[in-house]
């Protein structure tokens, strides 16, 4: 697999959050993912980017584009020095939130993307890595 | 000898005080234009800042203005000038807010030197001393200003909605732009203050021109719809393009029971049935207009 470009930008603030999506927007559209898979990447992108600012305290998203044989992608890897999450289980669960969000942004993301993946230390940071493949 | 030139102004403002302040605020009401800022408030700010020129003065003799002893006259031209940027004032007027008071310190000392000399180390000192702090105000000016437009742009780009009426008792939020900033709130609530306003009995929330609807955007449109009802108002929610309605259940989002249509048109259709109203053709396309209906009789 192939890393064809690669970008990385931070995402501190509320502001950031409309930028991590223009970005990811266009990406997705220089790849060729359809408007429905667009829709969902921008999404997850958007859910991880307001972890990242509200729970993180900020960070970096690294957005790369990928070449695997025939097949193109998005990857999105998120980035915080955060507090880090104690019971990942727990954190992925429909419904739990530690703040006042409906609980469903990790869930949702991971159901929304080809690869999901959460790494996360406490008192070290998280590490959330999103992949989107153009389906053929 | 900046030392001394800086000892022997802050006597003067002190013996002077109230004749410049006078004077300042005479040039000052000259160059602002009427109605902008009131003259007592003009008068006080002068008579802050005058004050803290002296001040600096008469401790720090020093006139280079990043010093410590400057502090107090930074901290008030950044308030006038943040504030001036904020009411619309142009740059000049701004930086004028220093300048106009050249004048009055050159009359000033004219008045109370007889040494050549001395009077021109003087204005020099004193012209040296005005300019930084005008360039000083022109500079938080400017980037008062720029913070102002920037936030503008965001809030532009954010989100732009009017409440428009469409029929006594059915309002419309079209909603356009991204749903998750703190002008959300602000749009929300002027929706449940034109719900009160107008008695209307439904609401549509119109989200065609959303482009992402996620876990907060659903958040904040659940909260509107639950406050709507309390206030005795129905929302429909319209303008669900179909990646948004496949991106949203995958989330996990349950809209509940909130009726939703797939266009505003649709939406506006049954809110009209929901008070009793029904849109119908009054004659069949194309065909010539029949005689006039007969009066309802009573
Ligand atoms: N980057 C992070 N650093 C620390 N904790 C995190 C991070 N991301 C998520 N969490 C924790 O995981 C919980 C669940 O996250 P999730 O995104 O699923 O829900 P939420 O953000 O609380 O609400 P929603 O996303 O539905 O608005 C959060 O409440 C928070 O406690
Ligand atoms: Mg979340």
């Amino acid at each position: 697999m192939l890393t064809a470009r690669t970008e990385q930008i931070a995402v501190r603030e509320q502001h950031d959050i409309v930028s991590v999506r223009q970005m990811v927007r266009s990406w997705s559209l220089a790849v060729g993912l359809g408007l429905v898979d667009l829709t969902k990447l921008v999404t997850a992108a958007s859910e991880i980017a307001r972890n990242t600012v509200v729970y993180g305290g900020g960070g970096t998203l690294q957005i790369e584009e990928l070449r695997d044989g025939l097949r193109l992608g998005v990857r999105l890897v998120f980035e915080d020095q955060g507090p880090g999450i104690v019971d990942i289980d727990r954190a992925m669960t429909d419904g739990y939130s530690s703040g006042s969000g409906m609980g469903l942004g990790l869930g949702g993301t991971k159901r929304l993307v080809d690869e999901f993946d959460i790494a996360s230390t406490p008192g070290v940071g998280t590490r959330v890595t999103i992949t989107k493949w153009r389906s053929r | 000898m900046p030392e001394l030139n800086a000892s022997r102004l802050a006597t003067l403002l002190d013996q002077r005080f109230d004749e410049l302040l006078a004077a300042w605020t005479a040039e000052q009401l000259q160059v602002v234009r009427r109605g902008q800022i009131s003259a007592s408030d003009m008068r006080a700010q002068c008579r802050e800042l005058l004050q803290a020129i002296r001040r600096a003065l008469a401790a720090g003799a020093s006139t280079r203005i990043d010093g410590q002893s400057w502090a107090a006259a930074r901290d008030l031209l950044g308030r006038v000038s943040s504030q001036r940027a904020q009411q619309g004032f142009p740059s000049s007027e701004t930086a004028m807010f220093v300048l106009s008071l050249k004048r009055p310190l050159f009359d000033a000392l004219r008045r109370a030197s007889d040494d050549a000399d001395t009077l021109a180390a003087d204005i020099w000192t004193v012209t040296d001393l005005l300019d930084q702090l005008a360039l000083f105000t022109t500079e938080t000016y400017l980037r008062s200003r720029e913070a102002l437009i920037t936030r503008q742009q965001e809030d532009m780009l954010e989100l732009s909605t009017p409440v428009v009426k469409l029929w006594d008792g059915v309002l419309a939020l079209p909603m356009i732009g991204t749903l998750d900033s703190s002008r959300t709130q602000i749009v929300m609530e002027s929706l449940l203050q034109r719900i009160v306003e107008t008695g209307s009995d439904v609401a549509i929330l119109d989200i065609t021109g959303v482009p992402t609807v996620d876990t907060l955007t659903a958040q904040h449109l659940l909260k509107t719809v639950t406050a709507a009802r309390l206030m005795g108002a129905e929302c429909i929610i319209s303008g669900i393009r179909p990646q948004i309605a496949q991106t949203i259940v995958q989330l996990g989002v349950d809209l509940g029971d909130v009726v939703t249509k797939a266009t505003l048109a649709d939406a506006f259709k049954l809110a009209l049935s929901r008070i009793g109203l029904s849109v119908g053709r009054v004659r069949p396309a194309g065909a010539p207009a029949l005689g006039a209906a007969p009066a309802a009789r009573d």
